[in-house]
């Protein structure tokens, strides 16, 4: 098949995709790094990867703007870096440093950074649910046009928590857009084995609210999903409930011996592994030249070398500041 | 100075901070048309509206968390939580969110929460609605723990609370809603992490915070009355403890009594009598004493849920005991 | 060259087991491929190798469980972009030292005004109280000076220490001080109950009599070692005479080293102990107390001799009183007192006949002894002597 002429394509929709492309990639090989530095004892702890959900966190952002905020879980590196955290700090922060984006203080799960609004980071399941129902209500209470992006898994919607942070927003019209990543599996439980009703984007409906839900490996169908959502919360009707069904390639955490799955269930979602099905698209519309590629993965490569070195030579805080950060002195 | 009641008094703080400052809102169970549970935002719905006095729905993992977020993104919630007991199913949120949450950004976040939680028995409510676990938060980094045990605090306390940047728990014991005391109302600034000395005496302190200090002092009364003076020190604020104030007391008197409503077992007078130890052990003449409540859930019937509680007769037998004898 | 290792395959895994490769020696592999399978606590995982390259050498074979972080095979790298040098990563080599404490904020110890008080634990006060030390007089090694319990008995050995002083002078008037200390506190301390009964010492001093016709002057045995060694075996018999009280708690000891109370000239009185009485024989032990009484009254007594006695005897028959109803030592729990042999009239067998006795008192401590005990253990030593071929 002849190659269209890719400089005749619309300049925004070629820039935008390669643009799509590098986000999803940079994730995929951070993640890939991640491990790599956990398997030689360089991070420790927990470690959740993204691999496989990184059309999810890069389509989801782009309908967000910097006045928004942020609340994801603890498979937060892909948001983190989708809202344009450095691969530095996250690298630094997982390797316990005092230069990471929580001064080493947090780790994987509990990334924070208050100058673009990314307010975790959570190991509790559903635990960041309120804190995100409470970021909108105070944007709603001093008239901030801003909405509040709640990341969580399937494995929270059977949480309490969920059920009343959404009735909440629901009954006091808040500006929250819940996004829920539904890869079928709570840890190592799967989504019919913990939900009575499996089809998660009709909850909303218990609470009054407009739901929807796309498959989450498509990147362009998450973005214009997420967007036509975050308008309707824009308006301030209310929130609403998007369900993003996508999938991990890799197990629950770096200590999940990945039992509860088969193999054949795992290849044949890896068939739809986001980013060569985006890569496809790409090719096949003439936006995407193998060279492309090879320059993004070489960029990224370098970024996320960058992000090691970094962390490396990153010095750890000083056991003596232990305790500066747990309470504030009172304000006049 | 103004005299009124500890319930009028927390209602004056409130009414007085949501005008001073439109970021200040409350937010919980029936405290809005209801007018409080315990009648303490009565009238504050009328004045200042819903959006200022937001009735919750009984979620109280959802608005407490709301009230952290709400206080992330530059608000000053007062978040009203109807009784200690009911605080368990907001647990995750405080310990795992609002304690938290600075140190685990490397001090990037502030949650400037005040949570006001009423506590205690004492009142026939029977085993799930008489729980002291005032303790259980002041084991927490992270968070500030105030038990105002007078009409002045009750007052003082609240507007102090909103001038910190990091969350605070003012825990009100049930008993005292109706005190009557005196309100500076004038006053600016209130100073609420120090202990108070609220009677003196050199044979003997009687340490307490809360609900058990009306009984302290009738235990210091009696106990005057055989010859024996008390230092009677009320706490004010278990975290941080002002272990000074106790240091100096028990320094003068060498005996100490902690008189704690929690179950005697792991209770917060533990942790007091363990930093007597740490800070004052060579002024001790005796072991310190411990009157806390029977290690029971708390009984319904007036007779058993008496026995259960600390009372004056124990405080007073617990002092004697320490006392050497007269001839 | 790049390192295979053993991963951290999760938070709480150590070691691994490999279980097989996947490729071989001269194998080119990817970065991503597996290339092993290692058996972990918790399930078989298929293992990444992060380069790509060709395997040049594998170092761990099937079945071999080793550390996380063990090198398995060596890869020789190839095509690796130019401009992308990874590093050598160094290892991490292991915490030298504990990280540092922060320091807990301690509250500074009160400084009350005109504060003359006595820092001493709980366990040492007692403990002086106990030894008749005066804390005032100790000087304390604790934090802030506190007086703790080692202090106390090092002042308490110190203090017996002093009961012989070196200057002649002072010498009887401290010794009386101390033995006058000693005594106050064991009247006010101790509730004496006191039992007496009169021996028979006939066949004794019989045997006794014989038994010097085989000796040298020099190696006659006194009548005193008789008494000594019946008291010390009567105490094998009542164990809770032979020992002490301290801290509130009676604490017997395990062997006998009766004290014997030999007055020095110039007045005072020492009452040193015959180490493990009970068994000596009765020529070692006329020997030791022969060596006691020299060395007692040339001031030339060892500490242990002054502290290890479990009991003491005293015996005053030469100085002609019937009977002694002493005062017991603290902290010993029981004194054995004899008197003069006197010719007594004797019932016997409803005959009236004339016998040679001696009175044997008890005084002991009631918190540990009581008056039945104490006279069954004086009717022990009765009874010994009047078998005193088998003492």
């Amino acid at each position: 098949m002849a190659t269209p002429d890719i400089s005749e394509r619309p300049v925004a929709q070629r820039e935008h995709s390669l643009f799509l492309l590098r986000e999803m990639l940079r994730i995929r090989r951070f993640e890939e790094k991640a491990a790599e530095m956990y398997s030689l004892q360089k991070i420790h702890g927990f470690l959740h990867l993204y691999i496989g959900e990184e059309a999810t966190g890069v389509g989801a952002m782009q309908a967000f703007t910097p006045e928004d905020s942020i609340v994801a879980t603890y498979r937060e590196h892909g948001h983190a870096l989708a809202r344009g955290m450095p691969a530095r700090v996250l690298m630094a922060e997982m390797y316990g440093k005092a230069t990471g984006c929580s001064h080493g203080h947090g780790g994987s799960m509990h990334f924070f950074d208050v100058s673009r609004r990314f307010y975790g980071g959570y190991a509790i399941v559903g635990g960041g649910m309120p804190v995100a129902v409470g970021l909108a209500l105070a944007d709603k209470m001093q008239n901030r046009r801003a909405i509040t992006g709640c990341y969580f898994g399937d494995g929270a919607v059977a949480e309490g928590e969920f059920h009343e942070s959404l009735n909440l927003a629901a009954l006091w019209k808040l500006p929250v857009l819940f996004l829920c990543e539904n890869n079928l599996y709570a840890m190592g439980t799967a989504l019919e084995r913990h939900e009575a009703q499996t089809d998660i984007s009709r909850k909303a409906g218990a609470y009054g609210m407009p739901s929807s839900a796309v498959d989450g490996m498509d990147v362009l169908a998450v973005e214009a999903a997420t967007q036509e959502a975050a308008n309707f919360v824009r308006k301030g009707d209310g929130p609403y409930l998007l369900e993003l069904r996508t999938y991990r390639f890799r197990a629950h955490s770096m200590s999940d011996p990945d039992l509860y799955r088969t193999k054949e269930e795992i290849e044949s979602w890896k068939k739809r592994d986001p980013i060569p099905l985006f890569e496809n698209k790409l090719k096949e519309q003439g936006l995407l030249s193998d060279s492309d590629i090879a320059g993004i993965e070489s960029e990224v490569g370098l970024e996320i070398e960058d992000a090691v070195r970094f962390a490396e030579a990153s010095p750890r805080e000083p056991v003596e500041d232990l305790l500066k950060d747990v309470e504030r002195r009172t304000e006049k | 100075m103004t005299k009124m009641t500890y319930r009028e008094a927390l209602r004056a703080a409130m009414r007085k901070a949501l005008k001073d400052d439109p970021r200040v809102f409350l937010m919980g169970e029936d405290v809005g048309r209801y007018g409080g549970a315990f009648a303490v935002s009565h009238g504050l719905l009328a004045e200042f509206g819903p959006e200022r006095v937001r009735d919750a729905p009984l979620s109280e993992s959802a608005f407490v968390g709301a009230g952290i977020g709400a206080a992330l993104g530059g608000m000053r919630p007062i978040v009203e939580i109807m009784t200690i007991n009911f605080s368990m199913l907001a647990m995750d949120q405080i310990l795992n969110n609002a304690a938290t949450l600075r140190h685990m950004s490397g001090g990037q976040l502030s949650v400037p929460l005040v949570c006001r939680v009423a506590t205690g028995g004492g009142r026939q409510m029977a085993a799930q609605h008489s729980h002291s676990l005032e303790g259980w938060y002041a084991h927490i980094p992270g968070i500030k723990v105030l038990t105002p045990a007078t009409v002045a605090d009750a007052y003082g306390m609240v507007l102090a609370a909103l001038r910190e940047a990091d969350p605070v728990f003012i825990f009100e014991h049930a008993t005292l809603y109706p005190l009557e005391g005196d309100v500076d109302d004038a006053a600016q600034s209130f100073d609420v992490t120090h202990a108070a000395m609220v009677r003196t005496g050199s044979d003997v302190s009687l340490i307490t915070y809360g609900g058990t200090l009306g009984k302290t002092m009738q235990a210091a009364a009696r106990l005057a009355d055989e010859g024996v003076q008390a230092d009677v020190i009320d706490l004010r604020c278990l975290r941080p403890l002002d272990i000074h104030t106790v240091v100096n007391s028990v320094a003068k008197t060498h005996r100490a009594v902690v008189i704690d409503e929690a179950w005697r077992t792991g209770s917060f007078s533990a942790e007091i009598s363990a930093q007597i130890m740490e800070n004052a052990f060579d002024e001790l003449d005796a072991p310190i004493a411990r009157v806390c409540s029977a290690e029971v859930p708390m009984p319904y019937a007036k007779h058993l849920e008496e026995a259960t509680l600390p009372q004056a007769d124990q405080i007073v037998a617990a002092a004697q005991e320490l006392v050497p004898r007269h001839g | 060259m790049a390192e295979f290792v053993m991963p951290q395959l999760g938070a709480d895994m150590s070691a691994g087991k490999l279980i097989q490769w996947r490729k071989n020696v001269g194998d080119r592999v990817q970065r991503g491929d597996i290339i092993a399978d290692v058996e972990t606590e918790k399930a078989d995982i298929e293992v990444e190798v992060f380069s790509t390259g060709v395997i040049e050498k594998v170092l761990i074979q099937p079945g071999q469980k080793v550390p996380v972080g063990t090198i398995m095979a060596i890869i020789r790298e190839e095509g690796k972009p130019a401009h992308a040098e990874i590093p050598e990563v160094p290892a991490l080599s292991p915490e030298a030292a504990p990280p540092p404490r922060v320091p807990v904020r301690a509250v500074a110890p009160p400084t009350a005004p005109g504060m003359a008080r006595i820092h001493i634990s709980p366990v040492a006060k007692k403990l002086a109280a106990d030894l008749g030390v005066d804390p005032a007089s100790v000087s304390g090694t604790g934090p802030g000076g506190r007086i703790t319990l080692e202090d106390v008995q090092r002042a308490a050995q110190a203090q017996a220490a002093k009961a012989a002083p070196p200057e002649e002078l002072d010498r009887a008037a401290r010794m009386r001080q101390v033995i006058g200390a000693a005594m106050a506190r064991s009247k006010r301390e101790i509730p004496h109950y006191y039992l007496s009964t009169t021996i028979d010492m006939s066949r004794a001093l019989a045997w006794l009599a014989s038994e010097n016709l085989k000796h040298s002057v020099e190696d006659r045995l006194v009548y005193g070692v008789l008494l000594v060694k019946a008291v010390a075996l009567a105490l094998r018999e009542f164990p809770e005479l032979n020992g002490l009280f301290v801290g509130g708690n009676a604490v017997p000891k395990p062997d006998i080293h009766v004290g014997v109370a030999i007055s020095l000239r110039g007045g005072g009185l020492v009452a040193p102990a015959l180490h493990k009485t009970d068994q000596q024989s009765l020529g070692e032990l006329m020997k030791s107390f022969r060596d006691l009484v020299q060395r007692a009254r040339a001031g030339s007594l060892r500490s242990s001799e002054l502290s290890d006695p479990t009991i003491t005897v005293t015996s005053l028959g030469e100085q002609g009183v019937e009977a002694v109803f002493g005062v017991i030592y603290p902290p010993q729990v029981a004194l054995v007192g004899f008197g003069k042999i006197v010719d007594r009239p004797w019932a016997s067998e409803g005959q009236i006949t004339v016998r040679s006795a001696v009175t044997a008192t008890l005084s002991g401590d009631h918190r540990v002894s009581d008056g039945h005990r104490g006279g069954l253990f004086l009717a022990a030593i009765e009874r010994l002597l009047q078998e005193p071929s088998r003492l």
